[in-house]
């Protein structure tokens, strides 16, 4: 099962090496990844996606994880309410006479059509993973010369925030 | 004031009052040299730096504050690194400054270069590199402040040779307060009461005492509880001395090497009280099968200990004397334990821990010498194998930290500076190395720094002329197809006398004890050679992946 995790920890480098090796040491592959600074400077949120056949293993990851000394908190989105995003841009080859059909499409999407450059156009995307799946299978019309998609970020809905560690 | 990096360091290191540091010097810590020249501070030059992190480690268990090690960059931190694990293991806390190249060559591949923080990411609690000489108080304060809270374990500060030279104002931080680190230290008080109501309705309860009744300094508190309830105690490897082994309700150590009386009573039993101790497989058997009709309650400092390997019904994260002391308070009723202390007995009588006597020198015997000759007062250290196992079964602890082992990573060559940090922490102790002939041989370069720096330990070599743990396990499982575990080994006494130490050879029995009595006199480092039994084995024993009451071997 996917899980989405987010993590806060302490601004400082090495922090991102203690987390992927936790994963990595378990033969762990890490779906995506999103690391970004938040309002306090020293404190960085990052939003991660895991696979695990084992929940068990996760439990224990997830322990280990809130056990590392940069770690502020760690929380798991899976059953509970939250939105996610993601953020697409697709590049395709797009001629004048593409360009109206291509603009219609993104305009469906709620997506925008930038940096129109010879024959290519890029076409960026927000939205959650269906969102995401979907403009893709009909913006394969267009010739798709290159892919790039950012790590997902995740929200819980409601007054949740994550909470730091108990005193 | 300003102070230079390496001077703050030493004075950071006088304030956290450390007694001794236990290093190697080299290129990449010449300025931390320099300033130790005359700094008043103790320092033991040992002959391999993974000595240093032993014998801090072994410092560390003995007196329960941090141990100190220094090294320099690329190979001398390198060789600090089995140390390290061997601490983080076991959750010692171990406090390692390393020389580092100039911070602008880091990264280049520079002459030493190593990437140590890298290196030692997952063998140490936490590690610092320090890239400003205006953070290397606060992070020395950290380093000791994490080392020895919460669970404890080694922590690493990498030093640049630059950043040792460069001078800042020198701040003392006079306190510690790191947001992301706060180990919780009582138990949850609802938990506290269903575990003391669990008590009290147990009727075959049993206390499975580990490290972690020693760290926290739980043993007085272990023991009431036991004494109120009525229950027997069973230990870890780590949790040896954490109750007295001579008390009525002790059982001795359980798992694969542990006594058959402790293995049937914690499959037995319908209640584990587990302090401090965290169901390593060495303990449980085979899984599946253990403990079927018992309820556990698991009191740990680290919430990721609890219900890891078995499914626990009262957690409680916390240390273990404060939450031992909560639930003291909160036990109202005492279970009625007659029956099950009676049916202990019985089981204690139907398989004793015996050893046959055979014409040559028993192993056990050895053991049981050395507690009679010191009255069960010496501080013993082990190394890794058949030694260390009997050095667990035949010597009666009755106090913490009284025995010094590699638990969790089972490093030979541990056992010998290890006791150089005991002997340091406590001159006038008796320190004994129970030691094999192939683990003495993987730290034997420390004769000279016991002798050069007056540390006498005694060490008791247990000669079996074979890496005799895993001899026993061709033996046993291998149809005794004996592959590269016999050993060649030096003459230990001429050995031993090479290196200004006092040697002495023992080949019969009534040897043993006159031997051991000697070491203990003479004012000098004392090998002593054992010439045991070769092929006795450890016994009882629990097959890999058996259930943890099918026992082998000995009366069991
Ligand atoms: C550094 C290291 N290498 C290998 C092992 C595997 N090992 C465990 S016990 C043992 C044999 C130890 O021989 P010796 O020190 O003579 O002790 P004995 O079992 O004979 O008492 C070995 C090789 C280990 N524990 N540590
Ligand atoms: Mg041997």
């Amino acid at each position: 099962m996917r899980h989405t995790i987010s993590i806060l920890v302490e601004n400082k480098f090495g922090v991102l090496a203690r987390i992927a090796g936790l994963f990595s040491a378990r033969g762990y592959n890490i779906i995506s990844l999103s690391v970004s600074e938040t309002l306090d400077p020293s404190i960085s949120y990052l939003t991660m996606v895991v696979d695990t056949r084992d929940e068990k293993v996760l439990e224990q990851v997830k322990k280990q994880l809130n056990k590392l000394i940069d770690v502020i908190t760690v929380t798991d989105f899976t059953k509970k309410d939250y939105i996610d995003r993601e953020l697409m841009m697709i590049k395709v080859s797009c001629t004048a006479g593409d360009k109206a059909a291509l603009e219609s499409l993104a305009k469906k999407w709620g997506a925008g059509v930038t940096h129109c450059r010879g024959n290519t156009a890029i076409v960026e995307i927000v939205g959650d993973q269906e969102k995401l799946k979907k403009t893709l299978e009909e913006a394969k019309r267009f010739n798709i010369k290159e892919l790039v998609r950012a790590g997902k970020i995740a929200m819980a809905t409601g007054d949740l925030t994550p909470k730091s560690k108990t005193a | 004031m300003k102070m230079k990096g390496a001077d703050i360091l030493i004075e950071c290191l006088k304030r956290e009052n450390i007694g001794v540091i236990f290093g190697y010097p080299g290129g990449s810590v010449l300025p931390i040299f320099d300033s130790l020249y005359d700094a008043g501070l103790k320092f033991v030059l040992t002959r391999h730096e993974q000595a240093a992190a032993h014998a801090a480690d072994g410092y560390a268990r003995a007196t329960g504050r941090p141990g100190v090690c220094l090294a320099t960059s690329g190979p001398g931190a390198t060789n600090l690194t089995t140390g390290l694990a061997t601490a983080y293991m076991d959750s010692i806390p171990v406090v390692a400054i390393t020389g580092q190249v100039k911070t602008s060559l880091i990264g280049n591949d520079a002459f030493q270069e190593a990437d140590v923080t890298g290196i030692t990411r997952s063998i140490t609690k936490h590690n610092y590199l320090v890239k400003d000489v205006k953070d290397l108080a606060l992070i020395i304060r950290e380093a000791f402040w994490i080392a020895s809270t919460g669970r404890p374990g080694p922590v690493l500060v990498d030093i640049p040779v630059d950043v040792q030279q460069q001078e800042c104002e020198f701040v003392w931080p006079e306190q510690v307060c790191i947001r992301s680190y706060r180990p919780t230290l009582f138990g949850h008080p609802g938990q506290v009461k269903k575990a003391a109501k669990m008590i009290s309705s147990a009727r075959r309860p049993l206390i499975y005492a580990g490290g972690g009744v020693i760290t926290s300094g739980a043993h007085n508190e272990l023991r009431e509880l036991a004494e109120k309830i009525n229950a027997p105690v069973t230990w870890t490897l780590m949790g040896i001395g954490g109750f007295p082994a001579t008390h009525k309700l002790s059982l001795g150590m359980l798992g694969m090497h542990g006594t058959a009386y402790a293995n049937h009573a914690i499959m037995e039993s319908d209640l584990i009280i587990a302090v401090g101790a965290r169901f390593d497989d060495r303990v449980t058997g085979r899984i599946d099968v253990f403990a079927p009709s018992a309820k556990i309650i698991h009191i740990d400092i680290d919430p990721a200990s609890i219900s890891k390997n078995v499914k626990v019904d009262i957690p409680m994260v916390g240390d273990a004397r404060n939450v031992l002391g909560q639930l003291l308070e909160e036990l109202k009723s005492c279970p009625d334990t007659g029956e099950w202390l009676k049916t202990l007995d019985g089981w204690k009588k139907k398989y004793p821990m015996v050893y046959k006597e055979s014409g040559r020198i028993k192993p056990q015997y050895v053991i049981e010498q050395i507690d009679a000759a010191s009255k069960g007062k010496a501080l013993i250290s082990t190394e890794v194998g058949q030694n260390q196992m009997w050095a667990a079964q035949w010597y009666k602890y009755d106090y913490p930290r009284t025995f010094i082992s590699s638990g969790g990573l089972g490093t030979m060559g541990f056992g010998f500076p290890a006791a150089m940090g005991v002997k340091v922490a406590y001159p006038e102790r008796i320190v004994f190395d129970i030691a094999g002939d192939g683990s003495i041989q993987m730290n034997i370069q420390e004769l000279a720094t016991c002798v050069s720096n007056k540390i006498n330990v005694k060490i008791a070599i247990l000669n079996n002329g074979y890496l005799g743990m895993v001899r026993q396990w061709q033996e046993l499982f291998y149809k005794r197809r004996y592959s590269h575990t016999a050993l060649l080994n030096p003459d230990f006494v001429k050995l031993a006398k090479s290196y200004g130490a006092e040697g002495i050879r023992v080949t019969k029995k009534e040897e043993v004890r006159p031997a051991i009595e000697k070491a203990i006199e003479i004012d000098n480092v004392v090998m002593i050679d054992f010439r045991i039994e070769p092929e006795e084995n450890v016994f009882p024993m629990v097959p890999a992946g058996e259930a943890i009451n099918r026992m082998i071997g000995g009366m069991a």
